[in-house]
C-alpha cells in the first residue's frame, strides 16, 4: 500500500497553466502543499509501521506481560498477577540482586577503562607520525571482529593452561602460578573487563579521535606562544574542547556496559557462583531457557528504567558543569 | 598550520611514541594472530608451542587439515550464504526505508511530523535486549502469507524463516536520525527547482538528494553491518528464532564445535573462516570506515 502510494504521489502536473493570475498561483501553490503532505506520509510510512511493530510493539507487549504469569509455550492463556513479578525479583530473586551488582561493578571498570585508554589511543594516532595509519588500523582490528568470536578465542586464552598464563610466566621468569582466570569468582567478572575493553575500546578511540580533529590546530599555537607546558595544553585546552565528545562517550559505553551478555554467555554462563551474571543474561535465562516470559519481562522493565534513569543522570550531571 | 609549527611538531621529538604504540599493537593483535596461526595446528601442537613465541607462528606440525575437518563438521558454504543474504537484505531494505523517513522529517513540510520524530528520538533509548523476549513471541504469532507451489495460503508465525531475520532489523532509529541531520544540511532550495522542471517528490529525492548523500549512505551501511545485531554478528536472535540447519547464519555455527568433543584447531579454523572476510572489506574500505564511526560520534 505504501508503494502504491509513493507511485502515484509524486507526478507533478503534466501541463500547468502558466502562473500569471494570483488565484492560480495560490491554486497551485495549495496543491503542491497537499501533494507534500501526502508524499512524505508515504515516505515516512514504511519506517513508522516497522516501528510500531518491531520496536514499540514489543516494548508494550513487555510491559503488558510483566504484569501476568505468560510463558513462552503455554496451552493457559496468562493471568494478572498484579506486581507479583516485581515483587519476586526485589525481594526473592538472589541471583537477580547479585545479577544487578554484577552489572554496576562491570559498568564501573569499563566505562572509565575503555573511555580512557580510548583517548589515550586517540592521542597517539593523532600525532602527526608515519605509520599512524597502520596503528589505526590495527587498534580498531577488534572492533571488526565478532564478540562471538572474540569470546570463544579469549575463553582459550584464559584457560589455566592458556596462552594469557604462559605469557604471565614468561613475564615474571616462572613466579607466576597460572590460575583458571574464568573458573574463580575473583578473577571471572575482571577477565570479562579486560577482554571486552580489548574489543570496543577502537571504536571510542576514532569517536575521540573526531573530537580531537575539531579543535583547530591555532588554539594550540596560541597556547605555546603563551608558554604553557604539553600537559598544560592538554588540561586547559584539549580537555573542555572534548566535552561534547565525553558526553557522548560516557552514555554509549554505560548503555553498552549495562546491555553486558554475549561475552557472559560464551565464556562463563553467569558463573561460577553467579559471578558473572548480568541483568540481561537473567533476562534471557528467564524468559527464554526457563520460558518464564512473564517475568522475565518485568526483568526488562526494571532494567529499561535502571538504564533510562543512568542516561538521564549522566546528562544532567555533565550539563550542569556548564 | 604555519611553517614555524610544523617545525615545532617534527615527528623526531615524538619518535619515542613508538614504543607504547608498538606495545598497544601488540596488545591488540597478539589474539588474532594466535587464532590464525591455531588454526593450522594440531590441538597438540597448540599446546605445545603455548609457552613461548612459536604460539605465534605456523610452525611445527602445520596443515589446512583443521579447515578440511570444518567443512565435515558444518554445512559452511550454506550458513555463508545466509549470512550473506540477511545481511545484504537488512543493510539495503535498511537502506531505503530509513533513508526515506529521514528525508521526510528533514525536508518536507507535512502534519505529524513534529510527533513522529520525537518518537524516533525515544526509541533511541530502547535497547535490543530488553525486548528481546517479548519479540520472540510477537514474531511466533505473526502471519505470513506463503506459497505452496503457486497458492498462497496464510501461515501464523515466523519462526525458522528468513523473514523473521531480516524484517524486524530494518527500522533503525539511529540510521533515520544519522539521515535526517544529512539531508537537512543540504542546501535549501533543490526541491523548488527540481518542482518546477516538473520533477515529482520520489524523482526528487531518488535524482538529486540521493546521489547528493552518499557519505551518509556510506555510513549507514558500514554503522549497519559492523552494529546491527542482525547482520553479519547476528548470534542471540537466530539462536532463538532459527532452529532449522539450513537457514543459520555463520555466528550461530560456532555452536557445532562444542557438542560432544571439543577440538580447538577446528574452533580456531571456524572462527577465522567467519573473521577473515569482515577483516578484509575493513582493510579495503578502511578509510570509509574511519569516517563512518567518527561522524555517527558527532551527532550532538
Amino acid at each position: 500500500m505504501a508503494i502504491a502510494r509513493i507511485e502515484q504521489t509524486p507526478k507533478a502536473p503534466a501541463a500547468a497553466p502558466p502562473p500569471s493570475a494570483p488565484a492560480a498561483r495560490r491554486r497551485r501553490r495549495g496543491d503542491f502543499q497537499r501533494k507534500e503532505q501526502r508524499a512524505a506520509r508515504a515516505f515516512a510510512l514504511p519506517a513508522i509501521v516497522l516501528l510500531l511493530v518491531f520496536v514499540i510493539g514489543p516494548a508494550v507487549v513487555s510491559l503488558a506481560m510483566s504484569f501476568t504469569n505468560a510463558r513462552l509455550i503455554s496451552p493457559t492463556a496468562p493471568e494478572f498477577i498484579g506486581l507479583d513479578n516485581f515483587r519476586r525479583a526485589f525481594t526473592e530473586d538472589d541471583l537477580f540482586h547479585q545479577s544487578i551488582g554484577n552489572t554496576f561493578l562491570f559498568a564501573a571498570l569499563v566505562v572509565p577503562i575503555q573511555g580512557g585508554l580510548g583517548l589515550v589511543l586517540a592521542l597517539l594516532v593523532d600525532q602527526k607520525l608515519p605509520g599512524r595509519n597502520f596503528f589505526r588500523t590495527v587498534y580498531f582490528l577488534p572492533v571488526i571482529t565478532s564478540m562471538v568470536v572474540i569470546s570463544l578465542l579469549w575463553r582459550f586464552l584464559y584457560q589455566e593452561d592458556g596462552l594469557v598464563n604462559s605469557a604471565l610466566s614468561m613475564l615474571t621468569a616462572g613466579a607466576y602460578a597460572g590460575r583458571a582466570w574464568l573458573s574463580d569468582p575473583s578473577t571471572a567478572m575482571g577477565a570479562i573487563v579486560v577482554m571486552s575493553v580489548w574489543q570496543g575500546v577502537g571504536f571510542h578511540m576514532i569517536i575521540w579521535l573526531a573530537g580531537l580533529q575539531t579543535i583547530p590546530e591555532e588554539v594550540y599555537e596560541a597556547g605555546e606562544l603563551d608558554g604553557t607546558t604539553p600537559w598544560q595544553r592538554f588540561r586547559h585546552i584539549t580537555l573542555p574542547l572534548l566535552k561534547p565528545t565525553f558526553v557522548f562517550v560516557l552514555i554509549t559505553i554505560t548503555i553498552a556496559a549495562m546491555s553486558l551478555f554475549v561475552q557472559v554467555d560464551i565464556m562463563t554462563d553467569g558463573g561460577p557462583l553467579g559471578s558473572t551474571s548480568t541483568i540481561v543474561y537473567q533476562i534471557v535465562q528467564k524468559g527464554f531457557q526457563q520460558q518464564q516470559i512473564g517475568y522475565a519481562a518485568a526483568l526488562s522493565l526494571v532494567f529499561f528504567c535502571v538504564v533510562l534513569a543512568m542516561a538521564l543522570l549522566q546528562r544532567r550531571l555533565t550539563r550542569e558543569k556548564d | 598550520m604555519t611553517a614555524a609549527t610544523m617545525k615545532s611538531r617534527t615527528p623526531a621529538r615524538r619518535r619515542w611514541l613508538y614504543a607504547p604504540m608498538t606495545l598497544l599493537a601488540a596488545f591488540f593483535l597478539f589474539p588474532i594472530v594466535f587464532m590464525l596461526a591455531a588454526s593450522l595446528k594440531t590441538d597438540h601442537q597448540i599446546f605445545a608451542d603455548m609457552d613461548s613465541l612459536k604460539a605465534f607462528l605456523p610452525v611445527g606440525d602445520v596443515s589446512f587439515a583443521n579447515y578440511a575437518a570444518v567443512f565435515e563438521r558444518v554445512p559452511f558454504w550454506r550458513f555463508l550464504a545466509n549470512s550473506v543474504l540477511v545481511t545484504a537484505c537488512v543493510t539495503g531494505l535498511g537502506l531505503v526505508v530509513n533513508s526515506m523517513c529521514g528525508y521526510a522529517l528533514a525536508r518536507m513540510r507535512w502534519r505529524g511530523r513534529a510527533v513522529v520524530f520525537g518518537f524516533i528520538i525515544a526509541t533511541l533509548i530502547l535497547p535490543f535486549d530488553t525486548t528481546i523476549v517479548p519479540m520472540v513471541y510477537l514474531v511466533a504469532n505473526l502471519p505470513w502469507i506463503g506459497f505452496e507451489g503457486l497458492r498462497p495460503v496464510l501461515e501464523i508465525g515466523w519462526l525458522n524463516t528468513y523473514h523473521v531475520q531480516i524484517i524486524p532489523f530494518i527500522v533503525n532509529a539511529f540510521a533515520i536520525f544519522l539521515f535526517a541531520q544529512y539531508f537537512s544540511s543540504l542546501p535549501k532550495g533543490l526541491e523548488e527547482a527540481a518542482a518546477m522542471d516538473g520533477a515529482g517528490w520520489l524523482r526528487t529525492y531518488w535524482r538529486i538528494i540521493v546521489p547528493l548523500s552518499k557519505p551518509v549512505f556510506a555510513t549507514v551501511l558500514i554503522l549497519t553491518i559492523v552494529t546491527s545485531p542482525a547482520t553479519w554478528n547476528a548470534y542471540l536472535w537466530p539462536l532463538m528464532t532459527v532452529q532449522s540447519e539450513e537457514l543459520r547464519p555463520v555466528m550461530v555455527g560456532v555452536q557445532y564445535f562444542f557438542q560432544l568433543d571439543t577440538d580447538w584447531g577446528e574452533v580456531m579454523a571456524y572462527i577465522s573462516m567467519i573473521t577473515i572476510p569482515m577483516v578484509a572489506v575493513f582493510i579495503a574500505f578502511q578509510r570509509s570506515f574511519i569516517r563512518s564511526i567518527a561522524s555517527a560520534g558527532m551527532k550532538d
